[in-house]
């Protein structure tokens, strides 16, 4: 192989890992604040306003409904209005970041519904606020749930970056597509399809390891 | 302070209501004109069967259910028609500990403590010592660092305990609290409460559906059944002389006084022609309830006694004890005048031919 293709290679891995986690920031800030309003927010719940719910629930479900690839070129005067271009890695990370805020709010609202309501209850009965109650028991008790959450978006995300090749961005799933596919070069997509496996399962493996060290729900898993 | 000056009580409850809109129009009736005063530190017991209300009662006490009549009061506030920070300030003003112990899972047994004391806002540097006294209250001082997952049920009801005086309330409720406990750990824990009790001088309202719990702690006790009080009174009291069939159907779980059953099958409530036996019920009171009364009374009268069922139980530092016999009909008008005389209580359950 020759060091050209390793270089190119490199970069490839290096602009993946750049889109993936720009666009897990982005949307972990963005959909954590959605994914606890989500729960919270339902009839009887802690910020009751079951109107609302529904509507951003609708909203969050649309935006989940639209294929990547074409919320990709859906979105381009957006992208272009925030990024300056429409076109190339940086741009990407728009839509990346559009398609993982949904995504991490239906997670960590899952993961927030988890928590026992006893909890709640308790927190409410020391005169605690509903901000007290999210910051204090809700986040920190669904912290396993949204760690593992975070893991799967971030797989996600890693999947949906190949597709940016669209739009000009490049990274891993766009050389695939050049080199391998497009001018017949097997052995270049092979690589990264094993480049792909192998971070998938580091992030897996990573994102796995943590969430077992914030869950205090075992005794086993402090070696007491 | 209106009120607090009028009733004195900890807690008041006024012609408390609660019902829910059923589905399809109409309500149902959780619970219905409740009253009852909880004097400053008493422990009072409300009993009652699973369903009959009392959890919601006692939820109406620091407003996390709302009465949909009559007013709850603490401290002579009134609690459902508090809202936000009033709200928040009788909160912290009343601990709660519960059945399966809601302790925070992420927390150490320290941060569970310190956790009413964040909510509250004190200064971390205000915290510590306060956490490190309520745990060593509750003898944990070894576990602070431990998470709740690496303690035994009656160590998180004890962690429980902690973190309901953190606020330093004036009233503590307990919801079946110890309910998922063994015998063993669920005296222990009640010990506590006693102590607590008596050391702060802190009022204690219990909900239980278990008689010996409030045998062991309660001054005071109330019976709820179909969403209302059916009895209330000191326990010495309603211990002694139930009028109520399900205050009475409670007290055989746990005096273990109820007549045999071939007995009760055979017991008619008129006296039947020929030879017949009478039963009566006996309650011992006071000091007597330990003198060989039966056994003078045999030696006195020439009466032969038949003992069907019976046991001394102590409510405080106060025993008494519940005897069920029976005695020849024809002797059995002196039998109960003799025992009468001697200070105690008979009653006529029936006749067995």
């Amino acid at each position: 192989m020759s060091a050209n293709l390793i270089n190119l290679l490199m970069e490839a891995t290096w602009q993946t890992l750049y889109m993936v986690a720009l666009s897990t920031l982005v949307g972990a800030l963005g959909g954590l604040p959605i994914g606890v309003f989500l729960a919270c927010s339902q009839r009887g719940e802690l910020l009751s306003a079951p109107i609302i719910n529904k509507v951003l629930g609708i909203v969050v479900n649309a935006t989940r409904s639209v294929p990547f690839i074409i919320l990709v070129v859906a979105i381009i005067p957006f992208t272009r209005l925030v990024a300056g271009t429409s076109i190339g890695t940086t741009a990407a990370i728009v839509p990346l970041s559009i398609a993982a805020i949904p995504f991490i709010a239906r997670l960590v609202e899952n993961a927030i519904r988890e928590v026992d309501s006893g909890l709640i209850e308790a927190a409410r009965s020391m005169g605690a606020t509903p901000f007290q109650i999210i910051r204090k028991v809700l986040i920190p008790e669904a912290l396993p749930g949204i760690t593992l959450g975070l893991t799967l978006a971030v797989v996600s995300l890693i999947g949906y970056s190949a597709m940016v090749g669209a739009v000009g961005g490049e990274g891993l799933g766009d050389l695939g597509i050049r080199y391998g596919y497009q001018r017949f070069m097997p052995d270049v997509m092979a690589i990264v399809v094993i480049i792909l496996i192998v971070l998938v399962q580091l992030v897996q493996t990573i994102g796995e390891w943590i969430a077992r060290r914030v869950d205090k729900r075992a005794p086993s898993n402090r070696g007491a | 302070m209106q009120n607090e000056t009028a009733t004195g009580a900890a807690i008041t409850f006024d012609k408390v209501g609660k019902s829910f809109p059923k589905k399809g129009g109409g309500s149902v009736t959780v619970l219905e004109d409740i009253s009852l005063s909880v004097e400053p530190g008493t422990i009072t017991g409300i009993i009652g069967r699973s369903g009959a209300g009392k959890s919601t009662l006692l939820r109406m006490v620091n407003g996390l259910e709302q009465p949909t009549a009559g007013q709850v009061l603490v401290g002579g506030r009134d609690v459902g028609a508090a809202k936000g920070g009033d709200l928040r300030a009788i909160r912290r003003e009343v601990g709660m500990i519960f059945q399966h112990f809601n302790l925070l899972s992420s927390r150490t047994v320290y941060d569970n403590v310190a956790l009413p004391l964040e909510v509250a806002g004190l200064p971390a540097r205000d915290i510590k010592p306060r956490v490190g006294d309520l745990i060593a209250r509750v003898g944990l001082q070894d576990l602070a660092n431990r998470y709740p997952a690496e303690l035994s049920g009656g160590q998180k009801q004890r962690v429980g305990i902690a973190r309901a005086l953190a606020s330093q309330p004036k009233v503590l409720l307990t919801d079946e609290a110890t309910s998922a406990l063994d015998p063993e750990t669920t005296q222990t824990v009640l010990e506590l409460l006693g102590d607590i009790n008596r050391d702060l001088g802190l009022t204690i309202l219990l909900i239980t559906h278990e008689m010996a719990v409030v045998r062991d702690i309660a001054s005071h006790v109330a019976v709820i059944d179909g969403g209302k009080i059916v009895e209330d009174g000191t326990t010495y009291d309603i211990f002694t002389a139930p009028r109520h069939a399900t205050t009475q159907s409670f007290l055989s779980s746990v005096t273990g006084v109820t007549l045999p059953r071939f007995i009760a099958r055979q017991m008619t409530p008129d006296r039947p022609e020929g030879p017949a036996r009478e039963v009566i019920r006996i309650t011992f009171l006071g000091d007597n309830a330990t003198d060989p009364l039966l056994a003078q009374m045999g030696t006195d009268l020439g009466v032969q006694v038949n003992i069907l069922a019976g046991a001394v139980e102590e409510i405080g530092p106060r025993p008494f004890g519940n005897l069920l016999i029976s005695v020849d009909v024809d002797r059995a008008l002196q039998a109960r005048s003799y025992l009468e005389h001697h200070d105690q209580r008979t009653e006529v359950l029936g006749y067995v031919g």
